[in-house]
């Protein structure tokens, strides 16, 4: 039985679908058989960052409508080859997903594959609701920033009232905050809200930190989800978090400052 | 990159930004056409499918329909399975 994994937010803007793309992939690197699904309708956009933009035939409305099959809609990653994408329609509006739709995709989806992760669209609109609807863990990605925060504390009510564990009283969504865009020299500065400061606020598990990066830019100009840049820190801090989530220990990186020596002061670049 | 970056002569990696505009201009391009008119692929396999099973016993499940978009070119392929020739003789014989 797969587990579905929801990569939400509430605010836009925040990481989700590069955060979406880094999870699936270094899930599927370490053998797990991974599908990654765009829900946002109308403004996709996974495909883009996964670098299958060329390769879409079908899309999700597609395969609910009938139109398609869902191994027809599926696109089997050339990189890795346990992960597959299945992307959103570009042409049709929200309205076209249905939840029993999305559900026969789901159960179907689960036969062949360990994690099933959904990229949510921004907001707490239908394509919202639906990608968190049968959720059974959920990645509230958050920036440290107040909109963003007080947004990822609104999904997480909304997890806890709305998503399908909830409606039948079973356990609830595992929850996990994965707090990007992280810049651990204006928090010095008291610019930035601490890691402990939005930790007290949403008192969800921490799962991970990626540190504001240049790759992350350079990662989604050609299309190669940044955890495949094992060079950088975005790159190894999406690793490490996806070591945790399948339960291994590891030590929080990239939180502090560098320490910088002149040399370094002088002759030293920004962050890779 | 510090100056310094300047006298390690190359670059490790190319710049990416070059790669993002074409990437752009291709999808882009396809995307403006497909919104004036209608996304004529599942009713083009459907009646691939359909012409092919007026000849042979085809399992819609086996029909796989490949693109690769492209800048000057794109390249469709479908690929659908045929069943052995024993089966083919059975819808021939149906005929």
């Amino acid at each position: 039985m797969a587990q579905v994994v929801v990569v939400t937010s509430g605010k836009g803007g925040v990481g989700k679908t590069t955060s979406s793309a880094a999870f699936a992939t270094g899930l599927a690197q370490r053998g797990k058989k991974t599908v990654v699904i765009d829900f946002d309708v109308g403004l996709r956009n996974l495909d883009l960052i996964m670098g299958v933009e060329r390769r879409v035939v079908f899309d999700i409305v597609n395969v609910i409508s009938g139109e398609a099959r869902l191994n027809q809609a599926l696109i089997r990653d050339k990189r890795v080859d346990t992960l597959s994408i299945l992307p959103a329609s570009q042409t049709r509006d929200k309205d076209a997903l249905t939840r029993e739709g999305v559900q026969k995709i789901i159960d179907e989806l689960s036969k062949d594959f360990d994690y099933i992760l959904c990229d949510s669209p921004a907001g707490i609109e239908k394509g919202a609701l639906l990608a968190l609807y049968f959720a059974d863990q959920a990645i509230v990605v958050t920036n440290p920033e107040v909109s963003s925060v007080r947004d990822s504390d609104r999904i997480l009510g909304v997890l806890q009232s709305r998503s399908k564990r909830s409606e039948e009283k079973r356990d609830p969504v595992k929850e996990h905050l994965l707090v990007t865009r992280f810049d651990p020299a204006r928090v010095e500065r008291g610019e930035m809200l601490k890691l402990e400061d939005i930790r007290e606020i949403l008192s969800i598990p921490l799962l991970g930190v990626i540190p504001e990066s240049e790759s992350v830019l350079r990662a989604s100009n050609t299309g190669t989800p940044v955890i495949m840049d094992g060079e950088s820190n975005a790159g190894q801090a999406y690793a490490d978090a996806v070591a945790r989530f399948l339960g291994e220990e590891k030590p929080h990186r990239f939180i502090e400052t560098e320490k910088k020596g002149l040399l370094k002061r002088l002759f030293g670049g920004r962050a890779a | 990159m510090s100056w310094l970056d300047f006298f390690r002569g190359q670059r490790k990696e190319p710049p990416t930004a070059t790669a993002a505009k074409e990437r752009l201009q291709i999808v882009l391009a396809h995307e403006r056409i497909g919104r004036t008119r209608e996304d004529f692929l599942p009713k083009l396999q459907q009646e691939l499918v359909a012409v092919v099973a007026r000849y042979v016993s085809i399992d819609p499940g086996k029909v796989n329909v490949n693109l690769d978009r492209g800048g000057d070119m794109s390249t469709l392929a479908i690929e659908i399975e045929l069943p052995a020739p024993s089966a083919m003789r059975v819808v021939a014989q149906a005929r």
